[in-house]
């Protein structure tokens, strides 16, 4: 039984590779990849989660949408998410801020951002 | 006369009598002076060795006390070398960190190099680990057209495939990548202007001495403000890595398109 249960929601393969990477060396944690929006609903209905992180840009339904449907879900409303954007795209970052994101990082992504973002909304000392 | 004979004797009488007590009482007196003079010494003899205890006392209490400020002091030494040897640990623990994660880096960016055959695939991998690992905005994938001898731009992030004209062996910096093999950076990136024919970065992508492609970067991502030392291991790593997956799925969906070309002929001459 993990600690930590989080899903990464990427359709980058290298992305989600990276974020998991840095993600395992949170001890006790599991990582569950999606590769799209409706693919990361999927894995939330199964299962319960402790943290998502999403890229906004994705094929079949965006982190945008999953962010909105995560916090009208009375059971799944409370978890902590995290977008992944790049500087430049402010406008996105906000929306997302707005929709109920709890935080953002921005690309080119740096392991130790991950790893700060992810103990601060696990609540890891 | 008898009588005063007599009275004569007794006064001598009381006078021997007086003189022996006074005699007495001198002897006594004597006594009692030799003794108190005896206390007196014993007096002073005593106080003398109690005031000699007390001064060696003192200055076996001073020694310990200089004792106590060198070991404080040994301490302390400690306690600084410690801590000056905490620090170098946490300097150390931080570029191991960094070390770490540039090798997380690096073998995230082969792994997903070589986890794909299929064209395609190898180019949107190159593409991604260039925007996500690099951090760059704006570049293009060249590869080199065997027909003609240029290099084509094969896939773009921030531009136009259109923008992007076939360029020439030798022909102005990404040209000149191609035929000496050697990568170029530009010294200063905060003051460069974007130019097709000289982007910022030109890095070939070679197979041994055979370069196959180039990689042009003509912008960073708005955070990214200069190259760290991964970015200059990733160049290498892309330089080879990469060309070796290109070369590789081309050959594959070549094999795989004459696969089919054969297997056509070989099912109309069978039937």
């Amino acid at each position: 039984m993990a600690d930590f249960n989080i899903l990464i929601v990427e359709d980058s393969p290298t992305m989600r590779q990276l974020i998991s990477f840095a993600l395992k060396r949170i001890r006790g944690v599991r990582i569950v990849e999606a590769g799209d929006g409706v693919d990361g609903l999927k894995k939330i209905s199964a299962e319960k989660f402790d943290m998502i992180f999403t890229d906004i840009n994705m094929p079949v339904m965006d982190g945008l949408k999953l962010i909105s449907l995560v916090r009208e879900d009375a059971t799944h409303k409370g978890i902590p998410i995290v977008v992944i954007t790049t500087e430049g795209a402010q406008e996105d970052r906000q929306r997302a801020l707005a929709l109920g994101a709890d935080d953002y990082i921005t690309k080119p992504i740096q392991p130790n951002r991950i790893l700060e973002v992810a103990k601060q909304l696990l609540k890891i000392v | 006369m008898i009588e005063e004979e007599s009275g004569y004797r007794g006064k001598a009488e009381e006078f021997l009598q007086a003189f022996k007590k006074g005699a007495e009482f001198t002897h006594d007196l004597l006594r009692e002076n030799e003794r108190l003079r005896y206390r007196v010494l014993e007096l002073e003899n005593s106080m003398g060795s109690m005031a000699g205890t007390g001064g060696d006392q003192s200055q076996a209490l001073i020694n310990r006390i200089k004792e106590l400020e060198q070991e404080k002091q040994d301490i302390l030494d400690r306690i600084r070398k410690v801590e000056d040897e905490n620090e170098d640990f946490a300097n150390r623990y931080v570029e191991i960190e960094a070390e770490n994660n540039n090798l997380a880096n690096l073998y995230i960016a082969s792994y997903q190099l070589h986890s794909t055959l299929d064209f395609k695939e190898v180019l949107q991998i190159i593409m991604e680990i260039v925007i996500n690992l690099i951090g760059a905005e704006e570049f293009s994938l060249m590869l080199l057209d065997e027909k003609t001898g240029d290099l084509r731009a094969v896939a773009c992030e921030g531009l136009d495939r259109e923008d992007i004209p076939p360029i020439k062996l030798g022909s102005g910096l990404i040209g000149q990548a191609l035929q000496s093999g050697e990568s170029y950076f530009a010294e200063d990136i905060e003051t460069y202007q974007r130019d097709i024919l000289s982007p910022m970065v030109c890095v070939p992508l070679k197979i041994k001495d055979h370069v196959i492609g180039v990689l042009a970067i003509y912008k960073l991502l708005i955070q990214k403000e200069k190259f760290a030392q991964v970015d200059y291991e990733l160049f290498t790593l892309l330089a080879g890595h990469a060309a070796t997956a290109i070369f590789g799925a081309r050959l594959y969906s070549d094999s795989e398109r004459r696969l089919s070309t054969i297997q056509g002929f070989i099912d109309l001459l069978t039937k």
